[in-house]
């Protein structure tokens, strides 16, 4: 299992990605950290079949939540915008999946943030929600918990 | 909307350009009101956070301006600290700088031409809905881009803001052997950048053509990257220390990144079109023939075909790529001796979007004193809005969503980089009808 931790520790909440993989890499696992630039990710999973990318989102839920859904099948309509020419995690899954470059299990967990300005601190409620990714991630590796999958991935553009 | 059937194109966020931005256009009747090109991206200030710096942090500190160049910027930063320090560099260390800044050229170019640039004139919202339809080209693009990545990552020890450049040289230089590996993947991009010039000759372009005042570097042996005079097509011929005397940023209302001019006479080009026109004599000939195979030969004036001319420089940097690696002899030493001293230096070397321009003023403990850093995008903006205003006016009578797409269009000609120049781009085009008294 890879896991690959997208996103900025600079602007705010946005680092929550990093922090899990920091996390779960120091704990053994193979864990990459990326910026999240949709061609540099589809380079990263390649040659992997069991992926895990980590990343924060804005849905509207409230700060904190943990999202797990399947990147194979759930439907993306969106990116935040402070990913480089807008152009993240969720179109990296939609251009690998017209050129098949998708590995053949591709999970993301998301956590809703609650801010992204640069400079920022992460937010409380979000450090939480990185020790519960990182827990169910690492978990779920050693069998311990079937994952349920959230139901749709609908990110905010905006 | 204001007044009397006012109409605006109006781009809030503008796609496929790196940072954050706005278009407005306001149209009064036939004529253009209005342009904004307005830039909304926070204030970097980098050049306050070198103050009190050592010199030798310049290079990893400038870097982090962008995530697209971060070579411009190492490179600019250790040409103008060594002129500060009067340091010679080696030989090998001056081609291996040269085969850094390939591989962005090559990473920058593909990613613009194809990913950015090319949806636009295939009617594609994005690279991902033109994926599927045409597959091979995309796959050709990643390829491309993939191995100006691994230039990069081989001399600069990473693909992402890179840390190997220094004053002096470089921390550490690769072997020969390290570099025959690219050549095999080099051989196949300078295959795939002549097809990448074909592919886009044969796009439709708008007819649009200015008569700009084109800004390059010129070298008597090379197409520029670190080194030359200024020069421009309506005599401006300057060493880099002169740069400020020429050149004079301004401060607009709407707009966090400066406007840059010619002083005493205003706006200004800069990036493919001014090098391609102002050095096809030294392009190699694998280039130059390609470019007359398709029929672009300078003075090209029309900016949509921008994407040809970046297509040509991917054709340079590749076969400029196997020339140095063909020629390479490591390095008697990574890096010259760099003792601190006082001294004042300024270097301008060629970005993918143009000249990047750094002065320094270091004291006695080779701490910065002062720093200023001028980027490519800012010395384009007056020339963006000037253009726009002129664009725009073709287009009155378009549908309001067909002249939006068009305008933002013709902004990523430019291949903006507005996180440097402040540092996304929205547009708005506004339309109202003349008053008819």
């Amino acid at each position: 299992m890879l896991v690959i931790g997208c996103g900025n520790r600079d602007r705010s909440d946005d680092g929550a990605g990093v922090l899990v993989a920091e996390r779960l890499g120091k704990l053994g696992f193979d864990a990459q950290i990326r910026s999240g630039e949709a061609l540099d990710l589809i380079e990263a999973w390649k040659g992997a079949d069991d992926v895990v990318v980590v990343d924060a989102v804005e849905t509207g839920a409230p700060p904190g939540k943990v999202w797990l859904w399947d990147g194979r099948t759930a439907k993306i309509q969106g990116s935040l915008p402070i990913s480089t020419h807008g152009f993240g995690v969720a179109e990296a899954i939609q251009l690998a999946s017209i050129l098949d470059r998708l590995p053949k299990r591709l999970r993301v967990f998301g956590i809703e943030g609650r801010r992204f300005d640069i400079g920022g601190d992460i937010s409380p409620e979000v450090l939480c929600a990185v020790e519960e990714a990182a827990k169910r991630i690492a978990g779920e590796s050693c069998g311990r918990t079937a994952p349920s999958s959230s139901p749709t991935l609908t990110l905010k553009a905006e | 909307m204001t007044g009397r059937g006012a109409k605006t194109i109006r781009v809030d966020t503008l796609a496929r350009v790196e940072g954050e931005g706005s278009l407005y256009i306001k149209l009064v009747g036939e004529r253009v009101a209005d342009v904004k090109l307005k830039i909304y991206e926070p204030p970097r200030l980098f050049e306050a956070f070198l103050r009190g710096r050592h010199f030798s942090e310049a290079a990893d500190i400038t870097a982090r301006i962008c995530g697209i160049c971060p070579v411009a910027y190492q490179m600019s930063a250790v040409h103008a600290i060594e002129r500060a320090l009067g340091v010679r560099i080696d030989p090998a260390v001056r081609l291996l700088r040269r085969l850094f800044y390939c591989g962005e050229w090559i990473e920058s170019h593909a990613l613009h031409v194809y990913m950015l640039h090319a949806p636009d004139f295939l009617g594609y919202p994005d690279v991902i809905a033109m994926a599927a339809d045409h597959r091979a080209v995309v796959e050709r693009a990643l390829r491309l881009k993939k191995v100006g990545n691994r230039i990069v990552q081989l001399l600069g020890g990473r693909e992402i803001h890179p840390i190997s450049a220094a004053v002096g040289g470089f921390y550490r230089t690769p072997t020969r052997q390290q570099f025959n590996e690219l050549l095999v993947d080099l051989e196949w991009a300078l295959e795939a950048s002549l097809e990448t010039v074909r592919w886009t000759a044969a796009l439709e372009f708008p007819k649009f053509e200015q008569d700009y005042e084109f800004v390059a570097l010129r070298h008597p042996d090379e197409y520029p990257f670190n080194e030359g005079r200024l020069v421009s097509n309506r005599g401006l011929d300057i060493d880099a220390a002169e740069y400020e005397d020429h050149f004079v940023e301004l401060h607009v209302k709407h707009s966090n990144a400066l406007h840059s001019v010619v002083r005493g006479r205003g706006s200004y080009l800069v990036g493919p079109l001014a090098r391609f026109n102002l050095n096809f004599d030294k392009l190699p000939d694998v280039a130059r023939k390609v470019a007359l195979e398709v029929g672009l030969r300078p003075p090209v004036k029309n900016l949509f075909r921008s994407i040809v001319v970046r297509a040509v420089e991917l054709v340079f940097a590749c076969a400029e790529a196997l020339r140095i690696i063909g020629e390479y002899e490591p390095p008697a030493a990574p890096r010259a001796e760099t003792p601190n001293r006082t001294g004042a230096g300024q270097a301008i070397t060629e970005a993918p979007r143009g000249i990047l321009y750094h002065r320094y003023a270091l004291d006695e403990k080779g701490l910065i004193v002062t720093a200023r850093i001028v980027p490519p995008t800012s010395q384009n903006l007056r020339q963006i809005e000037e253009d726009l205003r002129e664009y725009a006016a073709q287009l009155v009578a378009w549908p309001l969503d067909e002249a939006t797409w068009k305008c933002e269009q013709a902004v990523r000609s430019y291949d903006p980089c507005i996180s440097c120049a402040t540092h996304s781009l929205k547009v708005v085009l506004e339309r109202e009808e003349a008053d008819k008294d």
